[in-house]
């Protein structure tokens, strides 16, 4: 299999789709000319033309609108947000229109679209630049919420959002464009909407982790497996709907659960696995549920504030003793 | 943030504490778990472990001294911390023992602040209520394995019994007994428990019921009543001079024999194996005999379990272990408590026959006297026999006099044909 980046696989999965399928369409803020502000769309334009790969002036609401339209009338667009921190100019057409189209049809619209692009923390890009939505999102019937964390679940994962006959939110992270990992050169290789990863076998604890957290999760099983505790790390891939029986199976397995997000804790997605784990797995937990998420203030500029409002592996690891009763 | 270290209570029947020895002195640094000092209690001299981190700023009850459940001991806070406030609650009352106690930080300024996860302030909560704190998990194993938490001490965080507990609880149970058989186990036989007996609760019938309440009007809250029997011990004095022979560092007595026959006559007659509950009765499985011991300004009734499943040097050996603990104080609560029958003998005492007050919720004591020979009529013949009377001490609420005397024929029948023990 060949080795490519995030960045590769996200534009391979949407060269194939645009291929296979000719109601796809592309559109967004400098997908065409300009390849994609992070490159993702490298390509598309010369390969399919301008009514297939298509600029957008600066209007969120206004593109996100014309998507919805167009996925009504039969076509399957794919809308690119620069970032999802623009995202929340289109929410309405996302949340009212997207969204509930198809049960305030009575089932006449299907909305078969995907809005996608990075988000969460990137390099110093501040408050309005790098936020991480997907609990908004996640939160709306009729919405399904998708986060990759390495290159094949980037294109498995976005080939079966192009395809799926409902809205997608397709949330890329900003730093992780250039992670590399092995991904199948299969046209037809794809990874169904939720199904949970198990990134990792193990038998002490469980870390559920998402998106950037994944590579740190991954890193801190390293670092305690030195220390002798076995972590089992499980990637859910899908917000919504939430593979939560993978989780389940995992606690009643370890019975110790850490969970790593980088947005803000409060009513984040961590807070709803974690409702859901005390539910389904009361009797087999032997600590209490242990979330490690990003600070609940605005992004800092400033990098050394930054670097303390991301959760990093020391706080995985100190975590996962905490759980485990070592320290 | 200071916290207080209040009197805890490390024993069920405790009231107030007295300080044996302090294991910190003031300055030093503490942290969550680390034993902080010696408490004398009613009934042993217990450790007493800290329930938060910092600096042990200050003591209160000095060594020798006793305080009342609940008052505040010592302060435990930040090097430069301002404790003046906890130190001026120092002299006020000690809550009432069920109370809860106040909680355990100082008073901070209470705005509105979120805290790291976006929540208001929550009140800080205490661990020091004496309430048993223990994991799901933790609390699903024991349940399934029949171990009863009490009978445990927690790990985890102030005192959390956790997974590890119950399996290390566990592991101990399986280890067949500190106390090596004289003889190889026979294998049908189960493997011996350290816990205290699973039991089962029958709701009390109504004449039950009745019986109970006249009784206790006429009595007192234990209605006794006495059952005495003549046994001739010949047979189980030279079964015992027989086992020793073969090892003399068996040191079987007299005592741990009558512990064995009371334990199997119990599981014979599970309604002596059972104490009242005010609505329902209480069955045991096993039969977990308290053996009393006299001690230093008393006496104290360590707990053989389960002597129902125990070889007779099992018991010689804990009996002896447990004896030699009691009368330098260092059983634990759950050593000592939660026993399902008793038996107290005096024989040693010259005592030919006394009879012994039970100790609740058991439904009874067996009182032992001394072996002594006497003459005896034997087919129209005058004999000398080996004579011990007992008189058995039976909570009425539970116990009948015809249900009582069955038990204690067949204990003297087990004594006279001690060959029933292995049959």
């Amino acid at each position: 299999m060949p080795t490519i980046t995030i960045r590769e696989a996200l534009n391979q999965a949407i060269r194939e789709e645009l291929a296979r399928d000719e109601r796809v369409f592309l559109m967004g803020e400098e997908v065409a000319a300009y390849d994609g502000a992070y490159k993702v769309t490298k390509g598309l334009l010369n390969e399919f033309g301008p009514k297939r790969v298509i600029d957008t002036p600066i209007t969120e609401l206004g593109f996100a609108g014309l998507g919805v339209g167009a996925a009504m009338v039969g076509l399957r667009p794919i809308v690119e947000f620069m970032t999802f921190n623009f995202s929340v100019l289109a929410t309405d057409q996302i949340i009212n229109s997207a969204a509930k189209m198809l049960y305030m049809s009575g089932g006449q619209f299907k909305i078969p679209i995907v809005f996608r692009g990075p988000g969460g923390s990137a390099f110093q890009v501040s408050s309005q630049h790098s936020q991480a939505l997907e609990s908004w999102y996640a939160y709306f019937p009729g919405l399904k919420v998708v986060m990759p964390s390495t290159p094949a679940d980037a294109k498995g994962l976005l080939k079966s959002s192009i395809r799926d006959d409902d809205p997608v939110i397709f949330i890329e992270q900003e730093r992780m464009y250039g992670n590399k990992g092995e991904v199948p050169d299969d046209p037809d290789f794809t990874i169904p909407l939720g199904v949970a990863d198990v990134k990792r076998e193990g038998t002490d604890v469980t870390i559920v982790a998402r998106s950037l957290m994944v590579p740190i999760a991954l890193k801190a099983a390293d670092k305690l497996q030195e220390q002798g505790v076995s972590c089992e790390v499980i990637d859910p891939r899908t917000i919504r709907p939430l593979d939560i029986e993978t989780i389940i199976q995992s606690v009643k397995k370890t019975n110790r659960v850490v969970l790593a997000e980088e947005s803000h804790p409060l009513c984040g997605v961590n807070a709803e696995i974690s409702a859901e784990i005390m539910e389904r797995a009361f009797d087999y937990l032997d600590a209490p549920v242990k979330r490690i998420s990003g600070a609940d203030v605005p992004m800092p500029y400033a990098k050394n504030l930054e670097n303390l409002a991301i959760p990093d592996v020391e706080r995985v690891v100190a975590a996962v003793r905490e759980v485990a009763y070592l320290d | 943030m200071a916290s207080k270290v209040i009197m805890p209570k490390l024993s069920p029947t405790m009231e107030e504490g007295q300080i044996a020895r302090w294991l910190k002195k003031e300055g030093d640094k503490v942290s969550m778990g680390e034993p902080l000092a010696e408490i004398d209690t009613d009934k042993a001299t217990m450790e007493m472990q800290a329930l938060s981190n910092g600096v042990l700023r200050k003591i209160l009850i000095n060594e020798g001294e006793s305080a009342p459940l609940g008052q505040l001991i010592a302060v435990i806070g930040e090097p430069n911390e301002d404790i003046s406030s906890l130190l001026s609650e120092a002299p006020a009352k000690a809550p009432e023992p069920p109370a809860e106690p106040e909680p355990t930080q100082a008073a901070t300024s209470q705005a509105a602040v979120p805290d790291a996860n976006g929540h208001a302030r929550q009140t800080p909560t205490s661990n020091q209520s004496g309430r048993m704190i223990v994991s799901p998990l933790a609390a699903r194993m024991a349940a399934e394995a029949g171990l009863d938490l009490r009978t445990l001490q927690g790990s985890g965080p102030g005192g959390r019994i956790i997974k590890r507990d119950i399996e290390a609880a566990l592991t101990e149970t399986k280890q067949v007994a500190k106390f090596p058989r004289a003889v190889e186990r026979l294998p049908f036989q189960p493997s011996v428990v350290a816990s205290a007996s699973p039991y089962r609760d029958e709701p009390a019938s109504e004449i039950r019921r009745t019986i109970a309440r006249r009784l206790v009007t006429s009595i007192g809250p234990v209605p006794h009543f006495f059952l005495t029997t003549e046994i001739e011990m010949d047979r189980a004095v030279e079964m015992r001079r027989g086992i020793n022979a073969l090892d003399p560092d068996l040191k079987i007595s007299i005592n741990d024999i009558i512990i064995k026959v009371v334990a199997n006559a119990l599981i014979q007659h599970p309604a002596v194996n059972a104490s009242f509950q005010d609505k329902f009765v209480r069955h045991y499985e096993h039969a977990d005999i308290g053996v009393a011991v006299a001690i230093e300004d008393g006496l104290i009734t360590p707990v053989v379990r389960s002597a129902d499943l125990k070889s007779l040097s099992q018991i010689a050996g804990e009996v002896r272990e447990l004896a030699d603990r009691a009368r330098s104080r260092r059983l634990k609560p759950e050593e000592y408590t939660g026993a399902t029958f008793s038996v107290s003998n005096l024989g040693m005492f010259g005592i030919d026959e006394f009879t012994a007050v039970i100790n609740p919720p058991e439904g009874g004591i067996l009182a032992i006297g001394a072996v002594t020979p006497k003459p005896v009529v034997r087919e129209n013949e005058i004999v000398i026999r080996q004579i011990m009377r007992v008189t058995m001490s039976c909570d009425h609420r539970v116990i009948d006099g015809a249900t009582g005397a069955k038990f204690l024929q067949t204990v003297k029948k087990i004594l006279e044909n001690p060959l029933y023990l292995v049959v």
